[in-house]
Formats: structure tokens, C-alpha cells, sequence
């Protein structure tokens, strides 16, 4: 009796809580759905909601870890006019494939004013398609080189003292016998890094004015002696003793345990590194002064002469066009991306503000020694193709310039320039 | 299924519509219609779930149709077809899966034997062996590719240490890449394999084998003579029903390489064209090609080895 009692009362607890859950869904009008790519966005979204006064609240939804995953997410709802989308966070180069098809709620004049008010050059680049804002930039990104300060005269190279070339990196860390840490793993950070080379030797991965053609006039800019070059160096890195094991497969965090690693010297990444330092200081799996040692300069330079086009990339919250609270999105926008969000979330997750004045701020310039290579970097930063078709594009890329150790500059650009026309017209398959 | 053809009642001679009407009587027509009532709901339900989307997958496969420019959608009638059938790597891809589907499918079906024998057999411990041989199977495929992706890695996986292989990068090379994705499928499938063997040598007779040992028959003659001829049928099913699922892997490639090195299968190349580049036009193409490859397999293994479905239902001896 006892036990009959008990499995139909847990049967019923069950179906309380699934109830519940799927009222949660929409959960009444002021309610906002909010799709967050990171963690820390989630404190700053429950600040932003108690300091409302009750004019809005959030249901959070985490969207996928990888770029990738996140953005087959969120085209696979907005494809579907999912109305229960309110606010979403944008990769910034998927945000062109979004706002082509109509997805996305434009921002308005004075919105976009006071969303692009003190923002860094390099993120509202990347938030704006065809001179409409589409996204509120929450942050921007950029990678750096790092190094370890305790290799640099066995390399015979010094970044703090002035820029370096990709070259002079893999023959100092050959010299040297320790490692040149990159990202040759088959994903959109594969992406990022071409997307760099091509851009520090001033070629570019579509040629100019593709943005507004249909897909199967757009043409690639990859054969060239920029596609070229990039070949050259992700092959000579990929075969020279300096690189780090599983290159191929290796996205940030691979890179930066090789970095970490004995024999680690040298890698450009993402500026989370630093906090990730300190949380694996914390773990007792680095020394306490392993940050002593690490040193960064600005993205390595393609030709000695031509400054460095580093990555460029970061988040952006938009509002969708299906959601059926827009004015109260945007208004919960504003909280969302507000000078002191970008500073708390950059604290939180390590991640670069999109707004200059941030790097200025004390606290954020003892947390970021390296603040002011961030923000120069974020100026300078190239973004990836704006394109409407940009999963075409990277998806192309990644096929192409993979696995590096078997790129040739001979063949490589035009192959791969070959491949992305081709994808695009509809008559390759990726 | 040959008995059940041969069961069937002889024909009853010819007579019209009007005439069999009349014949039912009320209570066989209130049966008749309750029997609709009954299974009406789930067999339109079946025909809404199934059905529409086969048929809608055809129809878009006709199609140039990105999801994210509804307006440029075109009618092509079979210009996806060609452009997937003249592709290299649609030619490839289908390599890299029936190399797979054959690899995977022989090893289990040779350790699915032997496991079945040991579960046969056992004399002790017989339901903690079932159940210790069955875990893999109910793992899920993403977990199981998760932990043997952690397994071979070249960082903090625990295959490179045993071995004594240093920072091999099992990942980075085709046929590596393509072992780790086998031995996973192999680890999580071959229990259902030997499940299947299981019901199979369950059928066998004792009689036959004590006959056989009484003539002087070996251990292997046994198995040769006596087990495996009995078997057959019970083998063709269990290879059927792996094979087709073997040739629409995915899971483990998903996650174990991502597609890298080569390793891409047809359920890849859909999943890119439809999923990731919204080519829903060519992805259902795709779709359509891996379901006919699925077909045929079916087909091939009903008519040309003759397997024998009603054994798995336990309708023949």
C-alpha cells in the first residue's frame, strides 16, 4: 500500500514539474526569453531584471558551447519564427546571414546611436549590416601573442620589443624547442586564423562588394598572394618541430594546455587566457607564478612591413523579429550591454569590453594589464566576410585550409577559391 | 512470412461487392468498424509522422531552397541529384561509409558470436554476465563517442598511456581517426549484435548438439556443422538490422572528429547541406540518396540472402 502510495505521488510530483516546465515557456508579458552564448551573461541579465522594478524579467536559455552550434541553433528557431525568442546572442559574423533573411529587429536611428555611442571600432564594424545596426555589442575580441618571458633569448625573438612575423616565430620556438600555439582544428576557429593571415597581408577572403550579390555571384578573393601566403605559414607551422601535438585537432583550450605545458613558448589566442590563468593558479595546476612568465604583444604580422589584421570577434544581442515584446527587448538591451554590464562581464568572463572607456576603468586595467594591446587590437581588428551566406564561406574555408599540414601555397588559393564559388553556385557539395 | 502466405484461407469464389455486404453480418460489420475506430487514430497519426515528411524531403529535394532566402527558392527538378552524384566527395563519403558499415559490422558479428556463446553457456552468474555484456548498448551513442573521444585523446586520454605512445594524435590522420570511430561503434553495438545471436542459438536444440558429440564430432565441427547452418537465419537478421543501422552512423563522428580527416559519412553530408548550410533543397537530396542506399541494403539481404524476418519473430522453427 505503501509503495503504490508512494509511486503514484512521485508520479504526480513528475508531472507537476513537467507542467510547470512547459509553462515556464512563455511565462507571462514580461517575460523575456534570453539566449546567452556565456555564463556570466546570466549575473548580469539577474542584476538587470531586480533593477527594473519589475518592468522585465528573463528566462535564460544557453545556447550551445561551440560558434557553430549556437548558430545552427539559432537559424534553425528564427527560420521557424520562433516567437518565443525575445533576446538572442549573435556571433558577429552570422549576424549578416540573420539580418539578410529578416530575422533579426532592426535597430532604429536613435537606438543605434545610443548602441554605438563609445563603442570600439572593430565590434560595431561587425554589428552593422548594410549600414543598419542589427546588434547591440556586448563585447568584443581580439587575440593577442602570448609568450613566455623565459624563451624569448634562446628564440632570439622579443615581441615586447617590437612587432614580429609569423616566420620569425616558428623558427624562434624551433630554435628555442618549445612551441607556437594556433588553432588548426576543422571549426570556426580555423576560420578566424585564415581569415587573419589573408587579412595582414591585405587580401581578403570575398572580394569587395559581394555583400549585397546573390550567392552565386559573389566571388572569392582567396587567389591571391595574401591566400598564398596564408597557406605558406599555416603548412610551414604545421610541419616545423614547433608545433604543438595534435595540431590539427587543436581549438583554444588545446592550445592553450600546450602553452601551459613544459615546453610551451609561444601563442596567439583570445584575451580569456589571463583569467583562465588565474582560475588554473587556483586549481594548484600552474605554479602561483606562472603569470610572471607570460608575456603578450600585439597578433604577429604576415609581411614585416604590413601591420597585423588580428582576429576580430565578440557578441551581440539582438532583438528577434518574431518576438512579440520588442520595445520591452530593447529596453531590456540597454541594461544588458550598459557600461557597467561590459565591465562586470568582462571581470566575470575574461572577455573584452566593446566600449573604450571600459579599459580606462582602474579595477579593469589592474585586472588587464594587457588592456590597452586589447583595445588597440579591437581597433584594428578585421572582422570575418559579412556575407549572407558566411556558413557557406566558412564552411568552405574550413574544408579547404584543413588539414594545414597538407596545404601548398601553389594549390591551396586556388583550390579553396574553386571550392567556396562553387558551394556558393549551388554545384559542390561541402 | 512464407508460412503465414500459406496459411492464408483458400480464395472464396467470386462474388460481388453487393453480395459480401450482404453476407457480414451486423456484428462482424460492428467489429470491422470498431477495429477502424480503434486503429484509425494511430494509422493516420503513423501515415502524418512517417508519410508527410518522406514525401514533403522528396519534394523540396527538387528544389534550390536556402531557409534563409525563402524568396530565391527555385524548381530544379533533378538538378540536386546531379550535382551531388558527379561530386567527388559525395563518391567518397559513400567509401568512408561502407568501409565503416563493413569493418564494424564483421568484428561485431564475430565477438557478438562469441559473447552470445559465453551468455549461452554460462552456468553461473548467468544474469550478472547478461547484464555486465548489455551496458554499452544502453549507453547513449554521444556518451560512449564522448568517453572514447577522452579515451584517445592525446592530452588527458588514458589509450596513448597504456600503449606507450606519447603524444599520438589518434584525430589527425584519416585512418587513426577512422579506427577510434570503429572501435567506439564496435564497444556500443556489439551487444545487440550478440543479443540477437542469443535468440538464435536459444532455438538450436540440444538434441542436434548431443547427437552430434555422440558421433565424435569436435568442439568446432560442432559449431561449423550443427550451430551455424541452424543459426543462419537468425545471423542474416542480427547482420541486416546492424547493417543498415551501421550505414547511417553519425553520433560518433559528430563527436569524435567532427568530420575532420576525411572522416564524413552520407548522414554528415546531409547534415551539413540541411543543417548547417540550410540548403534544404540539396540536403534533402541527400536524405533521399542515404534512404534508398538504406533500401537497397534491405532489399538485398531479403531477396539475394534470402533472410528470413518471421525467424525473429519466433513464427517458424
Amino acid at each position: 500500500m505503501f509503495r503504490k502510495t508512494c509511486v503514484a505521488g512521485s508520479a504526480l510530483a513528475l508531472l507537476a514539474s513537467g507542467l510547470s516546465g512547459c509553462g515556464g515557456g512563455d511565462g507571462g508579458s514580461t517575460t523575456l526569453t534570453y539566449y546567452i552564448a556565456d555564463a556570466a551573461q546570466e549575473d548580469v541579465a539577474t542584476r538587470c531584471s531586480s533593477e527594473s522594478g519589475g518592468a522585465y524579467s528573463f528566462n535564460i536559455q544557453r545556447l550551445p558551447n561551440t560558434a557553430a552550434g549556437g548558430r545552427e541553433q539559432l537559424l534553425r528557431r528564427l527560420a521557424a519564427e520562433d516567437r518565443s525568442m525575445d533576446i538572442v546572442s549573435v556571433d558577429p559574423p552570422f549576424m549578416a546571414e540573420f539580418a539578410n533573411a529578416e530575422f533579426l529587429r532592426p535597430f532604429n536611428d536613435s537606438e543605434r546611436a545610443e548602441f554605438s555611442k563609445g563603442v570600439l571600432e572593430g565590434p560595431l564594424k561587425q554589428s552593422t549590416f548594410r549600414d543598419t545596426l542589427y546588434s547591440a555589442p556586448l563585447y568584443g575580441n581580439t587575440q593577442l601573442l602570448w609568450y613566455r618571458k623565459s624563451v624569448l633569448a634562446k628564440a632570439g625573438v622579443d615581441p615586447s620589443a617590437g612587432p614580429v612575423t609569423w616566420d620569425q616565430l616558428i623558427k624562434g620556438a624551433t630554435q628555442a624547442g618549445v612551441t607556437l600555439a594556433a588553432q588548426g582544428r576543422r571549426n570556426e576557429s580555423l576560420m578566424v586564423w585564415v581569415n587573419a593571415l589573408i587579412s595582414s597581408s591585405g587580401g581578403s577572403i570575398l572580394q569587395s562588394g559581394s555583400e549585397n550579390l546573390p550567392a552565386n555571384e559573389v566571388k572569392g578573393g582567396i587567389n591571391s598572394p595574401a591566400g598564398a601566403n596564408a597557406a605558406r605559414i599555416m603548412h610551414d607551422l604545421a610541419v616545423s618541430p614547433a608545433v604543438p601535438a595534435g595540431f590539427s585537432t587543436a581549438g583554444e583550450e588545446d592550445s592553450r594546455s600546450s602553452f601551459q605545458a613544459g615546453n610551451g613558448g609561444f601563442m596567439v589566442n583570445w584575451p580569456y587566457v589571463w583569467a583562465a590563468f588565474d582560475s588554473a593558479i587556483e586549481e594548484g595546476t600552474l605554479p602561483a607564478n606562472f603569470k610572471d612568465d607570460v608575456g603578450w604583444a600585439a597578433y604577429p604580422r604576415v609581411d614585416a612591413g604590413t601591420e597585423s589584421a588580428a582576429p576580430s570577434g565578440g557578441l551581440g544581442l539582438s532583438v528577434s523579429a518574431f518576438s512579440r515584446k520588442q520595445d520591452l527587448a530593447v529596453q531590456a538591451v540597454r541594461c544588458l550591454v550598459s557600461a557597467q554590464s561590459q565591465k562586470e562581464f568582462m571581470i566575470k568572463a575574461g572577455n573584452p569590453a566593446a566600449l573604450s572607456a571600459i579599459f580606462d576603468d582602474p579595477e579593469i586595467r589592474e585586472k588587464f594589464p594587457m588592456a590597452d594591446e586589447i583595445r588597440t587590437g579591437l581597433d584594428a581588428a578585421t572582422p570575418r566576410p559579412v556575407s549572407p551566406y558566411y556558413g557557406d564561406v566558412t564552411g568552405s574555408i574550413q574544408t579547404a585550409f584543413h588539414p594545414p599540414d597538407a596545404l601548398s601555397p601553389e594549390t591551396t588559393p586556388r583550390e579553396a577559391n574553386q571550392l567556396l564559388e562553387d558551394v556558393l553556385s549551388n554545384k559542390r557539395l561541402i | 512470412m512464407s508460412t503465414t502466405t500459406s496459411a492464408a484461407p483458400p480464395r472464396p469464389p467470386k462474388e460481388t461487392r453487393a453480395a459480401r455486404r450482404i453476407r457480414l453480418t451486423d456484428r462482424t460489420r460492428k467489429e470491422r468498424n470498431l477495429g477502424w475506430m480503434l486503429a484509425g487514430p494511430a494509422f493516420i497519426a503513423m501515415v502524418a509522422v512517417t508519410g508527410y515528411p518522406i514525401l514533403n524531403a522528396i519534394w523540396l529535394s527538387l528544389f534550390d531552397f536556402r531557409l534563409t532566402d525563402p524568396s530565391g527558392r527555385e524548381f530544379v527538378f533533378l538538378g540536386n541529384y546531379l550535382t551531388i552524384l558527379t561530386d567527388g566527395l559525395f563518391w567518397q563519403q559513400f567509401g568512408i561509409t561502407s568501409l565503416i558499415t563493413i569493418v564494424t559490422v564483421s568484428v561485431e558479428l564475430v565477438l557478438g558470436f562469441a559473447l552470445a556463446m559465453v551468455m549461452h553457456r554460462a552456468l553461473y552468474l548467468r544474469t550478472a554476465l547478461r547484464t555486465a555484456i548489455l551496458i554499452p548498448y544502453g549507453i547513449i551513442t554521444v556518451v560512449s563517442s564522448y568517453a572514447w573521444a577522452y579515451a584517445f585523446s592525446n592530452t588527458y586520454g588514458f589509450v596513448n598511456g597504456v600503449f606507450g605512445l606519447g603524444e599520438y594524435d589518434w584525430f589527425g590522420g584519416t585512418w587513426s581517426a577512422l579506427f577510434t570511430v570503429c572501435v567506439a561503434e564496435i564497444w556500443k553495438t556489439t551487444p545487440f549484435m550478440s543479443l540477437l545471436l542469443l535468440a538464435g542459438l536459444a532455438q538450436i536444440p540440444d538434441d542436434y548438439l548431443e547427437a552430434a558429440k555422440v558421433d565424435g564430432a569436435t568442439a568446432w565441427q560442432r559449431v561449423k556443422r550443427v550451430i551455424l547452418p541452424n543459426m543462419k537465419a537468425a545471423i542474416m537478421v542480427a547482420l541486416l538490422f546492424r547493417t543498415l543501422d551501421a550505414f547511417r552512423i553519425f553520433d560518433s563522428i559528430f563527436i569524435m572528429t567532427a568530420g575532420a580527416q576525411n572522416t564524413e559519412t552520407l548522414s554528415f553530408l546531409a547534415y551539413r547541406q540541411t543543417i548547417s548550410r540550410v540548403m534544404v533543397g540539396l540536403g534533402s537530396a541527400v536524405s533521399v540518396i542515404l534512404a534508398v542506399l538504406v533500401v537497397l541494403i534491405a532489399v538485398m539481404f531479403v531477396k539475394v540472402f534470402k533472410t528470413d524476418l518471421s525467424q525473429q519473430r519466433g513464427d517458424k522453427k
